[in-house]
């Protein structure tokens, strides 16, 4: 592209653009190619060397890396799976001891409900999203860098804890008292319960940018009622995450005091009540659940319409019953709690709780029936991720219709059944759509499609060995087998069916492997995929691909839910807005309902200090439990990082205002 | 098949009516399982194919879609009356298990150890309440009222052939009812994750007819016997001087520490260290001469004892039937 | 360049979390060590629990012991409880019938050496000998566990509050529920 090359001619790279030749009229709009848009290239581009890398801000670098590490701990966390199902392949094996293996099975949980699931879900809110309302970055671009360094350190944190041999081993509920300071002696409970305190932080940091973004950042003319499915499904999670993430974090800090200064909040012989961890855990983990099944869902939304080459039947309905599961999600803690002394009344409340929220999933499973139904099928690796989903989600949702139910409850609790009913829930409910959302955004990431045929390999390798890992688990659930064991004595009729569940579990690590050498192999020699590989219909298609620095060249501006399905029928392209600076980081700011333009907005430049204040963070975190009184004066060094982070530079203001003069 | 510890081979009444609700609601899922599967089926079936060239279609944006509208109403209104029977099942049934008669109970006391179970058997008159360990007794036809406390961290009382499970929360008592309709003999297991042997932490539960019941609880309530020939008399002397009696406890002598299992009929259980491993001579020596290799973690150290007195100590409590 | 960040960060983070390397590994099962036996002398006083008799004879005497570890101390916190060692020192060390153990002061020492011999041999005025009645391996945890009552060894990896109910099972603010006949619950 002309374009790529005049960018890349203009060596040597100077970060302050007065120096370089300068277009007269310092405001976008000309498209690609023209001296503004180079110049609004330059202006959005990282800066360069170790300080600049570590001082990125752009939400495609850090969506970017916030993938790659979250897709890492998948892989960590798979292998720590692989573990363990090697052994539990047979009975009364003692390849891996009862300690090792308990710190195996917690951070495997923990690893990838805090680490994996909702991260990955975040980091393609983060990539994904300004590129989809057709803005140039999220709201608060150094507040993202923050929180993923933050995520970065507490997933070092963790996983070095456990080669240290110190991983948490109380399981990724800790329930106390077996994580308090008398049965977990040392700082293993300590490592979890700051490692919440890390993903807390990241994860409310970036719900707080995703809401923003969302509500003030979206192109002009796209309403709410214009927004693509993915967004509103972003959005809801990020109201989810606000609401439901304070309150594991309370637990978990409580946790950490009870540990460390001898608190009683969960001490019953001195009035503390160990059953108030379930209820502040579970309020929180039942959401996280939904947090990381409805983004998924966005992505089922945006793939199927894709490639079924029609809108989504029934996008109201698909709204409201994304909203209706945030709610109803809520109301389901207690059906973890079942098995404790909770009253029976309270019990049927949960149990019919438990129930109703099928009913918006199942208006999203019909919707997306009807649509395939109706379109035109263009069957690609990511549709067959999605047509996976259909069944393996179907049926963990219906096993947790079981669990719902307290009689059927009281049974299966805390049995293998469980463990495969999570699975088919989060590995079909959202790893397979992540999976299908990767096959389907890679081209526009990387500017490569990945090879179809190894994604059909990969798909039924994945989809084969999941239900042959996945399935026996139930009947092993029903045959008596609790979870968590290290190992089973070998006459209680659970060998073949485990070792068909090891078996399985080995397809999939292959299945995940072609993924990789898929990913690999492409990056470099994938086919040139152009700007819109699958003819798709939203906005983040329209720009070129990999994304240019700045986005778009000119802000769009949008008149449909399917804006470039749109232009295709009535042949009248998107408009585009322009006028905003070239020369400084820019950014339309938009009404929240009807998203017309309401004023502009300077974003932040790049900053190291983000990464200095989460490493002042991960210093005062690690260290306040090693060195109590750290919890205190720890906060000194975060301090001295936000209050430079926050420094207002002399150079910028003076843009500020000769910006402020020139409009 | 082993079915010892079994969801679907109930063999008490509170079993019995989650296996039936069990079968209710696998037979209704399976039916809205492959409805829906049959759905995607046809739609796959029925949808033209395109690639990403095709030209999208719009029409949807302008016409209803009346018959898509109809289908997806009427399979929300279907799905709706399922949760509802469901729903209603399931109420039912936790009526059902909550009006258990409980005329003429057994009242047992269990608690949860790391990594054992103790059961004591209460009765109005003091001098008979019993203790023992890793083992359960109950009547056939009688129903059983079992009190759940925990020692150290929660624990879940689970009997699958017999009911559903209950917790042991530090702190809390919290209870449960069940009956036994068919002699037996069932596996039970702690269900919540306890700790490092959470694997091994069962017991066993034998159901009988309500008069060898009565023998056994008779039998259990009697003082250990005196020891008769010389080795089990050193063996005796052994564990009463020695570290055993620190935390072991056996009726009718001096050791009456409450931290470790009763050995008072140690020799009649089935199994020694929560279903580790069987409870033979070879498996008790072993055991006591190092049971961390056996069970990683248990809270019973490792006695580097002698041949001849590790052999008195088991001749000892081998006499404990 | 992500390697090099993500190098430099394991680096920080090991070097952090080093200095607790050895105190958080869990010694389960251990090889008897004949050359570590520590001589316990003669009881320097009669009072012993239980029955006078031979007791058991431990043929060969203890380990490697790390005074630090977090698992032994937990274990020794657990024993202090078990052994009774609360009925007079109190719980948490306070002391009661028998001298605090929380503070400094030390009548037969400090040093886990000469712990573990008031612990095995006595001592004059009230202290039993507990030579064939504790294992000598959990006597070394409890010494560690004393030891750290007072601040003793390393504070890092100590405990802080017991998560016991004193074998009770029924903290004070519990419902009363009839012991040991339990009610049977009313039919609804």
């Amino acid at each position: 592209m002309t374009f790529d090359a005049q960018l890349n001619s203009d060596a040597p790279f100077n970060f302050d653009p007065g120096r370089n030749q300068q277009p007269e009229d310092k405001r976008d709009g000309p498209p690609w190619g023209s001296p503004q848009a180079l110049e609004l290239e330059r202006t959005w581009r990282e800066p360069p060397g170790l300080v600049g890398w570590l001082s990125a801000v752009n939400h495609k670098s850090v969506g970017k890396r916030f993938i790659i590490t979250a897709f890492c701990v998948f892989l960590a966390a798979g292998l720590l799976a692989a573990a363990m199902r090697l052994q539990l392949a047979r009975p009364d094996n003692h390849l891996l001891g009862p300690d090792l293996y308990n710190q195996i099975f917690t951070l495997h949980g923990t690893a990838m409900m805090f680490l994996f699931a909702v991260p990955v879900m975040q980091a393609m809110a983060v990539y994904l999203l300004p590129l989809m309302l057709g803005t140039r970055s999220t709201a608060f671009p150094r507040m993202t860098a923050y929180a993923y360094w933050m995520y970065l350190f507490g997933a070092l944190m963790i996983f070095a804890a456990f080669f240290l041999r110190a991983g948490p081993d109380a399981g990724w509920f800790e329930y106390v008292p077996l994580s308090g300071p008398e049965y977990t002696p040392g700082h293993r409970s300590d490592y979890w319960a700051q490692l919440i305190s890390f993903t807390e932080v990241s994860g409310l940091l970036v719900s707080v940018d995703v809401v923003t973004t969302v509500f003030k950042l979206r192109a002009p003319g796209m309403t709410l009622a214009r927004m693509p499915l993915f967004a509103w499904a972003m959005l809801v999670t990020a109201f989810m995450i606000i609401f439901a993430m304070p309150a594991v974090m309370t637990a978990s800090t409580m946790l950490l005091f009870d540990r460390t200064f001898s608190f009683h909040f969960f001490n019953p012989s001195d009035g503390g009540d160990a059953l108030l961890w379930q209820h502040l855990f579970w309020f929180f983990g039942h959401p996280e659940v939904y947090f990381i099944f409805i983004p998924a869902l966005g992505f089922m939304s945006s793939i199927i319409a894709t490639f079924a080459r029609r809108p989504i039947y029934g996008h109201p309905a698909m709204v409201l019953s994304l909203i209706a599961t945030a709610f109803f999600s809520f109301g389901l803690w207690v059906h973890h709690m079942f098995a404790t002394s909770v009253p029976e009344l309270g019990k049927a409340f949960f149990t019919a709780m438990s129930m109703m929220i099928a009913i918006p999933s199942a208006v999203q499973i019909f919707c997306w029936i009807v649509t395939l139904a109706t379109g035109r099928l263009n069957i690609r690796a990511p549709l067959l991720f999605v047509l996976g989903f259909f069944f393996i989600l179907t049926l963990g949702g219906l096993t947790g219709l079981i669990l719902g139910s307290v009689p059927l409850d009281l049974q299966v609790h805390d049995t293998y059944f469980v463990v495969a009913h999570l699975h088919y829930v989060l590995i079909g409910g959202a790893v397979f759509p992540l999976f299908g959302a990767f096959y389907y955004w890679f081209p526009k990431i990387t500017g490569r499609m990945l090879d179809e045929t190894l994604g059909r390999w990969n798909f039924w390798l994945f989809f084969i060995g999941f239900n042959v890992t996945f399935y026996p688990m139930h009947h092993l659930g029903l045959r008596g087998m609790p979870r968590r064991v290290y190992t089973y004595p070998a006459d209680m009729g659970w060998n073949t069916l485990n070792l068909v569940s090891s078996i399985g579990a080995a397809i999939i690590a292959v299945s995940v492997l072609l993924f990789i050498v898929n990913v690999l192999k492409s990056r470099r020699a994938g086919a040139p995929a152009g700007d819109n590989p699958w003819g798709a219909p939203t906005l983040e298609w329209a720009t070129t691909s990999p994304p240019a620095w700045c986005n778009f060249a000119a802000i769009p501006v949008v008149s449909s839910r399917e804006p470039l399905w749109q232009g295709a029928r009535d042949a009248t392209s998107p408009g585009h807005v322009a006028g905003l600076a070239t020369d400084v980081r820019e950014g339309l700011v938009t009404t929240v309902v009807d998203a017309l333009p309401d004023h502009r907005y300077v974003y932040p430049s790049p900053s190291i200090w983000p990464f200095i204040a989460a490493l002042a963070t991960t210093f005062w975190f690690i260290g306040s439990f090693y060195m109590p009184t750290a919890m205190a004066w720890g906060m000194i060094p975060v301090i001295i990082a936000l209050t430079f982070w926050f420094w207002p530079a002399q150079d910028e203001t003076r843009k500020h205002l000769l910006l402020e003069k020139r409009a | 098949m082993n079915a010892l510890q079994d969801v679907l081979h109930p063999a008490g009444v509170q079993a019995g009516h989650i296996a039936h609700l069990w079968w209710f609601t696998v037979a209704l899922c399976a039916v809205v399982f492959v409805a829906i599967l049959a759905g995607l089926s046809y739609a796959l079936w029925r949808a033209p194919r395109a690639d990403a060239r095709s030209a999208p279609d719009m029409a949807s944006m302008d016409r209803p879609e009346s018959g898509a509208k109809r289908a997806v109403v009427t399979a929300v209104a279907l799905s709706i009356l399922g949760l509802l029977a469901l729903l209603g099942a399931s109420v039912a049934t936790d009526r059902a298990l909550a009006t258990l008669p409980l005329e003429n109970a057994v009242h047992i006391e269990v608690v949860g150890h790391q990594w054992w179970w103790q059961f004591n058997y209460d009765d109005p008159i003091p001098a008979r309440v019993f203790s023992t360990a890793n083992e359960m007794h109950i009547p056939v036809g009688r129903p059983v009222v079992i009190t759940l406390q925990a020692g150290d961290v929660i624990h879940s009382f689970w009997v699958p052939n017999l009911h559903g499970k209950k917790d042991l929360i530090p702190g809390r008592i919290t209870t449960i009812q069940l009956r036994a309709d068919q002699a037996g003999t069932y596996r039970g297991q702690c269900a919540e994750f306890c700790g490092l042997q959470h694997a091994f932490m069962a017991f066993t539960v034998v159901a009988e007819d309500d008069a060898a019941f009565q023998r056994w609880a008779d039998a259990q309530r009697k003082p250990a016997p005196e020891p008769t020939d010389a080795k089990a008399r050193r063996g005796h002397d052994l564990f009463m001087s020695g570290t055993c009696m620190m935390c072991h406890p056996i009726s009718g002598t001096t050791a009456n520490a409450r931290k470790a299992p009763d050995l008072t009929h140690i020799a009649s259980r089935p199994t020694l260290a929560a279903g580790t491993l069987p409870n033979d001579p070879q498996g008790l020596a072993a055991w006591i001469r190092d049971p961390q290799k056996l069970k990683p973690g248990a809270q019973m150290p490792a006695h580097h004892v002698p041949d001849d007195e590790l052999d008195a100590l088991v001749a000892y409590l081998e006499t404990l039937r | 360049m992500t390697a090099r960040a993500a190098s430099l960060a394991v680096v920080l983070a090991v070097a952090l979390a080093l200095a607790a390397c050895d105190r958080e590994v869990r010694k389960l099962s251990h090889e008897p060590t004949p050359e570590l036996q520590t001589t316990v002398g003669d009881r320097q006083g009669d009072l012993q629990p239980g029955a006078p008799g031979p007791g058991l004879k431990e043929t060969v005497s203890t380990r490697s012991f790390d005074p630090g570890n977090a698992w032994e101390m937990a274990q020794g916190q657990r024993l202090y409880d078990w052994y009774n060692c609360a009925g007079c020192h109190g719980r948490g060390g306070g002391g009661g019938m028998g001298p605090a153990l929380s503070d400094d002061r030390w009548f037969y020492g400090s040093e886990p050496d000469q712990i573990f011999r008031t612990i095995m041999e006595g001592r004059p005025n009230g202290m039993p000998s507990f030579k064939g009645r504790i294992p000598e391996d959990q006597a070394w945890q409890i010494v560690a566990f004393v030891r750290s009552m007072s601040g003793l060894g390393a504070t890092n990896a100590a405990p802080s509050r017991s998560d016991s109910l004193g074998g009770l099972n029924r903290p004070e603010n519990e419902r009363p529920t009839s012991h040991p006949y339990v009610k049977p619950p009313e039919k609804p």
